[in-house]
């Protein structure tokens, strides 16, 4: 019990603490969005030969005519109560166009870390528990490696391998085959919605088409991960208490997993935090190599339009999902140390 | 033979891959200051005939959809991909050399408040706030280059005020204020240069990150404009191909960034070694 009230005391205390964090990251994409080149009204003006009266009623339609500051505390109000403007391009309303694109691009993003860290803890382990071996030195130039290579250049070659040389992979192109029936909306993660619906073909389907995506941005984010692993686990082996374990002749593979591992996983779990944000920007590049119809997508769309709002709305959702993430793996730490919370 | 040579030799020997980053960089260095030699072809000649051929002996590495020659074009682009990467990565390091150096020589508000921009700043996914500020401030180059340079100074100010921190109440900086100096010249005379060596590692690390970065936002259309050579959109314009089979178009830029960040992130760990050894993993 007390533990559960010191992490829901920490939770509380984090919360409290992102909220002038976030109301910065509101202030600077406003202000960047404001400053942003081009006028608006012009742009979707029905042509361009508009007229001045036209476009000056766009431009008081949205708000455009009132001094920045004033356009500042509106929008914050509109950030509040959840309003986040209509996007120009779309004609929908910024809100529902995010809630339908945002579990595509969740799916994507966790079933990578989910991939990453299956594979980089696994490799850490193995890297630290014979330090200098063949299989450390493989870990470490893997890990090398795949910081170099960026995820757009991994995810082409990826494709050319696996659906132009092999034909494993289907056509990358969307979330699932424009010839198959995409699940009925539940979720609207297309892995969960289908095995809802027992649908285990289409499932297959929707694997097969995000197995690729998931994968390029596994590859990205693996050494981090496998290399604070590495480090952290060969630092609790070398500790007293290992040896206490080792010398009372306790099974090894419990050492390892429940003693050695358990203590070692605290720095990972900060890693995974910094990992995530890593993965979210990497989002944009994934999502465009694979035409994955995302949030990152969308929002570079509308960038390339010079529509304010969608972009905005994008890079505040961002900022939020890492705040929540950082929140989460604050609860993860509690339940992974109980003495974190005590403090 | 001095004490660091000595050290440097020591390391070098038991660590040859530093030596071989040391001189893959030199290489490409050389390679993009010698690229309007070295290019056997015009880099923005096009020549349809000659499109999309894989790499031959006459076009090494192939060429793109315009027939233009690959090589060429990689070559005249390490050119640019560079002086991006080197003058964001300048930019944050004096900007956040400076700025740091003060927060952590002189702490109170202003250390905190600058705690608190950089809080926000690392709020936000760096590559999206990137993004974000290109398309703010105008899709040209020079742009690039302060958003790059902007997501790497929270980075640059952190590493400098720690670093500061630490000095401030050592003995020589008392001695030199015991001395009449003021505190501008204490912070940027004596204990500037006095965490020199550890920010160059930090920037030979960061050099990698930073070409990775502006490569990828000409890669998703932002900053670099069509006809340009440039790493990012090479493989932006060959991505259109690569499910046709044509993976030279993908490949050959893609290998060029690859091994320039490579390069860079080994000379820093090297680097890192021979000036802390403790630091070693």
């Amino acid at each position: 019990m007390t533990v559960l009230l010191g992490i829901a005391r920490r939770v509380g205390e984090r919360l409290l603490s992102s909220i002038p964090a976030l109301l910065g990251v509101v202030i600077i994409t406003f202000v960047l969005m404001r400053v942003m080149p081009g006028d608006p009204a012009v742009f979707f003006a029905s042509g361009p030969s508009a007229g001045k009266a036209e476009i000056e009623e766009l431009r008081h339609k949205m708000g455009l005519d009132q001094p920045v500051p004033v356009q500042l505390i509106r929008y914050l109000g509109d950030v509040a109560t959840g309003n986040l403007g209509r996007s120009l391009t779309t004609g929908q309303p910024v809100a529902a166009d995010i809630r339908q694109r945002l579990p595509a691009s969740l799916e994507l993003t966790f079933t990578a870390l989910f991939i990453a860290l299956l594979l980089s803890v696994p490799l850490g382990v193995t890297a630290a528990l014979r330090p200098g071996s063949l299989i450390d030195h493989a870990v470490r130039m893997l890990c090398t490696l795949g910081v170099c290579v960026p995820t757009f250049v991994s995810g082409l070659l990826l494709i050319y391998v696996f659906y132009y040389l092999l034909g494993w992979a289907p056509d990358p192109t969307a979330r699932i085959d424009i010839f198959a029936s995409s699940p009925p909306e539940i979720t609207g993660f297309y892995l969960v919605d289908f095995a809802l619906t027992g649908d285990w073909d289409g499932w297959w389907a929707a694997l097969s088409q995000l197995l690729l995506p998931a994968v390029t941005m596994a590859l990205f984010v693996l050494a981090p991960l496998a290399r604070m692993t590495r480090a952290s686990m060969l630092a609790v082996l070398g500790s007293d208490f290992i040896r206490t374990a080792n010398a009372m002749g306790l099974n090894r593979l419990r050492i390892v997993v429940a003693y050695a591992l358990r203590n070692a996983l605290l720095p990972v779990l900060t890693i995974t935090g910094i990992v995530f944000s890593t993965m979210l920007g990497a989002n944009v590049l994934v999502e465009k190599v694979f035409s994955w119809p995302g949030v990152a997508s969308y929002a570079l769309d509308a960038l390339l339009a010079a529509d304010y709002a969608p972009v905005q709305a994008f890079v505040l959702l961002m900022a939020t999902i890492f705040v929540c993430v950082n929140v989460l793996i604050d609860i993860l730490y509690g339940i992974a140390d109980p003495r974190v919370s005590v403090e | 033979m001095s004490a660091t040579t000595r050290h440097t030799m020591f390391v070098l020997r038991g660590n040859p891959v530093t030596a071989i980053a040391a001189a893959g960089v030199t290489l490409i260095i050389l390679a993009a200051l010698l690229a309007p030699w070295l290019a056997p072809f015009d880099p923005i000649a096009s020549d349809v005939s000659h499109a999309l051929l894989p790499p031959n002996a006459e076009h090494w590495a192939g060429t793109d959809q315009l027939g233009r020659d690959i090589l060429s074009r990689i070559l005249i682009a390490a050119r640019l991909d560079l002086s991006i990467a080197v003058s964001a990565v300048g930019l944050s390091f004096i900007v956040g050399a400076v700025v740091g150096g003060f927060c952590g020589y002189r702490g109170g508000r202003l250390d905190r408040w600058v705690g608190r921009v950089v809080d926000v700043l690392m709020a936000f996914p760096l590559f999206v706030l990137a993004m974000a500020l290109v398309a703010a401030l105008g899709n040209r180059v020079e742009n690039i280059v302060i958003a790059t340079a902007i997501i790497n100074l929270p980075f640059y100010t952190r590493f400098a005020r720690a670093e500061v921190n630490v000095r401030r109440n050592s003995g020589w900086v008392e001695a030199a204020r015991a001395c009449g100096e003021g505190h501008l010249t204490v912070v940027l005379r004596f204990l500037l240069p006095n965490i020199l060596p550890a920010m160059a590692v930090q920037i030979s690390l960061n050099l990698g990150w930073a070409i990775l970065n502006a490569a990828g936002l000409s890669f998703i259309g932002l900053g670099v404009t069509a006809p340009t050579p440039e790493w990012g959109i090479m493989v932006a314009e060959g991505a259109r191909f690569i499910t046709t089979g044509k993976w030279w178009l993908v490949g050959f830029p893609g290998l060029a960034l690859m091994l320039t960040v490579l390069f860079f992130n080994l000379l820093g760990d090297g680097l890192r070694d021979i000036l802390d050894p403790r630091m070693r993993t």
